[in-house]
């Protein structure tokens, strides 16, 4: 501390220390703690997990019983599993058909009307998702406006149950909750692009939809990569779209095996491990998004 | 960038007009300076579809009537007309009110001055150790919910000296560590914006570097930490994985979760007007923010517009 200099060198560590020991005993230890009880032990009178902190005693017994149940005969986790994929997939494809040209409209023509255009599209920020679904579960009763809609008016009865286990529904729910959270990362890729590029595609006699797929689109392609992977990783964890559109195991996902696993002391260790599994299953994707990030902040 | 587009038809359209009739279709769509009609009616279409179920919710919430689906009348029933069922007389629903405003204050008053210190140490802290822990706090960030939420759940009820705080304080705990990343990124990105160099002069002119920290750059980070406090404040109280594996009993379930619980069993107008009351509260708290914001970053001129406020976010 004396030399000089000493003080502006401790300075920093210094404030970075509180969120360093926030992040090591609430985001490190807790993902210990999620591996100590996936290879604990079950309290035999209670039937109650109990964690094993020694990884030399793990005990692997009740994470070999989840995997072995995902394929084969007795595979009663693998549809779930494979429904959010497909889920995954088709709503994040989805969200990007439907994302690409608002985004590409308000950053090219926005014009005048770009703050309000902008103010809209952050709107579904600020509003509860599950206000989002609520209004949703309303429109989509039996006796909602959907099916008043289809039935044009009452000329021709409807009562489609909407919401008694249709993948559509929950499909449908997937995309509209998630599509704003592309949009915002798009519009930001969009809006970085100069014009000035687009004109010289343009007076070298590039045709609109040539400049587009010639010059936009490969221009934006970080910030198409970075909002798929900002609607998917919440997706593949997201069970409660699916519990208020359809509520029926028809429909369930993979954070409905987690959810209804961690509800019950006996089976909670199967849930850690489900927790285990989607953690490794989504560290690729993540480990991406991290260094993508990072290469940006250039650190 | 839109004014050169459309100062470039003045000139040339009129002979590409001259070629192609103007009312066939054809013409229209070859011609390459026509307005771009169908994306701003896509994009219409998509701001209604994405707004107008929510409109139509809070419409309801207004009801005077049972139904949440055919309308009967205007009236404040459900918020405070109705002596057993409103908002205002039903302890379960103001309760959660409440608690959600409330866990959005702590959370907030925590994150936010946590977040910024961690951020500035991570941007000027150089070395290995440093690196690591940013990685760790972008892995907070884009890791899903329901891991964390499950992995401080296990913290709580399994770890000595958390055991037993499950409820508000446990709440707080994982709240926090999930918003964090969000006032970190936000500070960071900016202090990119603003560089060494004002930091640096201030430190020539003889300020210490907690002086040129406190007089100069903190004030310049304004714009960012009133950013971050509205993020972190709104998307509190819209959470719902984390709040409800932590929550204890009925007293700790804030709004979202009394949705969740509710919207498939048989709800009253209500409940609209529960979600249309926290909605109200998160457009206040964004105001109130968008306003602080332009005052603290007036005389950037255009910079502090709407527009700069959303790429904050």
């Amino acid at each position: 501390m004396a030399r000089p200099g000493g003080r502006s060198k401790a300075l920093w560590p210094t404030l970075a220390l509180p969120g360093v020991a926030w992040l090591f005993v609430l985001f490190l230890i807790p993902l210990y703690v999620v591996l100590a009880i996936a290879f604990g032990t079950l309290d035999p009178i209670f039937r109650s997990p109990v964690p094993v902190w020694n990884p030399l005693q793990w005990n692997f017994s009740q994470a070999q019983y989840v995997l072995t149940h995902i394929v084969g005969a007795n595979g009663f986790y693998g549809p779930p599993i494979l429904r959010t994929a497909e889920f995954v997939v088709i709503a994040s494809a989805l969200c990007l058909l439907i994302a690409y040209p608002v985004a590409y409209y308000v950053a090219r023509y926005g014009g005048k009307r770009r703050g309000l255009l902008l103010v809209l599209l952050i709107a579904p920020f600020w509003i509860s998702y599950m206000m989002r679904m609520l209004a949703w579960v309303n429109l989509l009763q039996t006796d909602g406006w959907v099916n008043k809609a289809l039935s044009l008016g009452g000329l021709f009865p409807v009562d489609i149950n909407w919401l008694n286990g249709r993948p559509l529904t929950v499909l449908f729910g997937l995309v509209y909750g998630y599509v704003p959270y592309m949009i915002l990362p798009l519009y930001a890729g969009l809006d970085r692009i100069q014009p000035s590029l687009l004109e010289a595609a343009r007076d070298l006699g590039a045709s609109k939809w040539q400049t587009f797929r010639r010059v936009t689109l490969p221009m934006s392609k970080p910030a198409i990569i970075a909002g798929l992977l900002i609607v998917s990783l919440p997706m593949v964890g997201d069970y409660f779209t699916n519990d208020l559109l359809s509520g029926s195991p028809n429909t369930a996902m993979f954070g409905n095996l987690i959810n209804n696993a961690i509800s019950s002391p006996e089976t909670t260790a199967q849930g850690a491990t489900f927790v285990i599994l989607m953690f490794v299953v989504l560290l690729a994707p993540m480990l991406y998004y991290v260094r993508s990030t990072r290469a940006e902040e250039g650190t | 960038m839109t004014s050169t587009q459309v100062a470039a038809p003045a000139v040339a359209a009129p002979a590409d007009h001259a070629r192609a009739p103007r009312r066939s279709l054809m013409g229209w769509w070859r011609d390459p300076w026509r307005k771009p009609r169908l994306l701003e009616a896509f994009t219409w279409g998509y701001l209604l579809w994405s707004l107008a179920p929510v409109a139509i919710a809070v419409l309801f919430s207004f009801n005077a009537g049972k139904s949440r689906v055919s309308w009967q009348g205007f009236s404040f029933r459900w918020y405070w007309g109705d002596p057993n069922l409103s908002v205002w007389h039903d302890p379960s629903l103001h309760t959660a009110l409440r608690y959600t405003l409330f866990l959005g204050v702590i959370v907030t008053a925590v994150t936010v001055p946590l977040g910024v210190a961690f951020a500035l140490g991570l941007d000027r802290w150089r070395g290995r150790l440093p690196s690591f822990w940013n990685f760790q706090m972008l892995l907070s960030f884009v890791v899903p919910e329901i891991v964390l939420g499950i992995a401080v759940f296990f913290l709580v009820t399994n770890v000595g000296p958390l055991r037993n705080t499950i409820g508000t304080t446990s709440q707080v705990l994982g709240l926090v560590t999930f918003q964090l990343s969000y006032p970190v990124i936000i500070v960071r990105a900016r202090l990119l914006t603003i560089g060494k160099e004002y930091e640096e002069a201030a430190q020539d002119l003889g300020a210490s570097p907690l002086g040129a920290l406190r007089r100069v750059l903190l004030p310049l980070l304004y714009p960012a930490i009133f950013a971050s406090t509205v993020l972190v404040f709104a998307d509190v109280i819209d959470d719902f994985v984390i709040v409800r594996y932590l929550s204890s009993t009925a007293a700790t379930e804030p709004v979202a979760v009394k949705i969740y619980n509710t919207a498939r069993g048989a709800p009253t107008p209500a409940l609209n007007a529960l979600a249309t009351c926290l909605l109200a509260a998160s457009l206040l708290a964004v105001t109130v923010g968008y306003l602080a914001y332009r005052f603290v970053s007036r005389g950037e001129g255009e910079k502090a517009g709407i527009d700069s406020f959303a790429s904050q976010i």
